[in-house]
């Protein structure tokens, strides 16, 4: 099983700047690359509406998520993962991150904003109830 | 019969309904699987009566979501 995904900085920084923007609701996106042996590579992030313009919840817009699919097979990506922040939460999927966690091969990277001046990012699988940790790798620069 | 689903494609012996896919492909949690075909969306009350025809193209997608608690 895959247990490294890897980000360069600049896709770092895009995950922040724009769940910083988005506070106090919560804010969403997709992560889509390559996968080299196993190693996950994030090559695009997509920030995505969360239609549900809340502090507590999330829900991505389908619209934009069919456009990043397909734009990721253009590139010939996958869907590696996908991105939402909790703003005032730790970094850690809550009981209804994790009810609604479908896809057991995708990462589901949780960006906490709990802390004012350290944002913490980490990326986890979810199988049904079972949560497990990845490490998150990040390059320097980046497009 | 040929389609592409999810941007593969796939050979039906026969024409299917959306549920039937659905169904045939084993997708866990249904109601939680966003439809477009062709590009359209299709509505959940839809997915028994449209049949997918020779050359369409089907994209499954689940609802990405969740909550504080
Ligand atoms: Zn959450």
């Amino acid at each position: 099983m895959i247990v490294i995904i890897k980000l360069t900085q600049r896709h770092c920084e895009q995950i922040l700047n724009y769940c910083q923007n988005e506070a106090p609701n919560e804010a969403c996106g997709l992560l889509g690359g390559i996968i080299d042996e196993d190693v996950k590579i994030v090559k695009k992030v997509y920030l995505l509406t969360n239609v549900d313009q809340c502090p507590e919840h999330f829900s991505m817009d389908p619209q934009e998520q069919f456009a990043a699919i397909k734009d990721m097979r253009t590139n010939g990506w996958f869907l590696l993962g996908n991105f939402h922040s909790h703003p005032k939460s730790p970094s850690r999927p809550s009981e209804e991150d994790k009810r609604l966690a479908f896809d057991p091969e995708v990462s589901y990277l949780i960006l906490s904003l709990m802390e004012e001046g350290y944002p913490i990012l980490k990326s986890f699988r979810i199988q049904k109830d079972t949560v497990s940790e990845e490490t998150i790798k990040i390059i320097a620069g980046g497009a | 019969m040929q389609i592409k689903v999810n941007g593969k494609d796939l050979v039906l012996e026969k024409e299917l309904s959306v549920k039937e896919l659905i169904d045939e492909q084993r997708i866990e949690a249904p109601e939680y699987v966003t439809v477009q075909l062709n590009e359209e969306f299709v509505d959940k009350n839809d997915f028994s009566s449209i049949i997918i025809k020779d050359g369409d193209s089907i994209e499954f997608l689940y609802f990405m979501g969740g909550g504080r608690i």
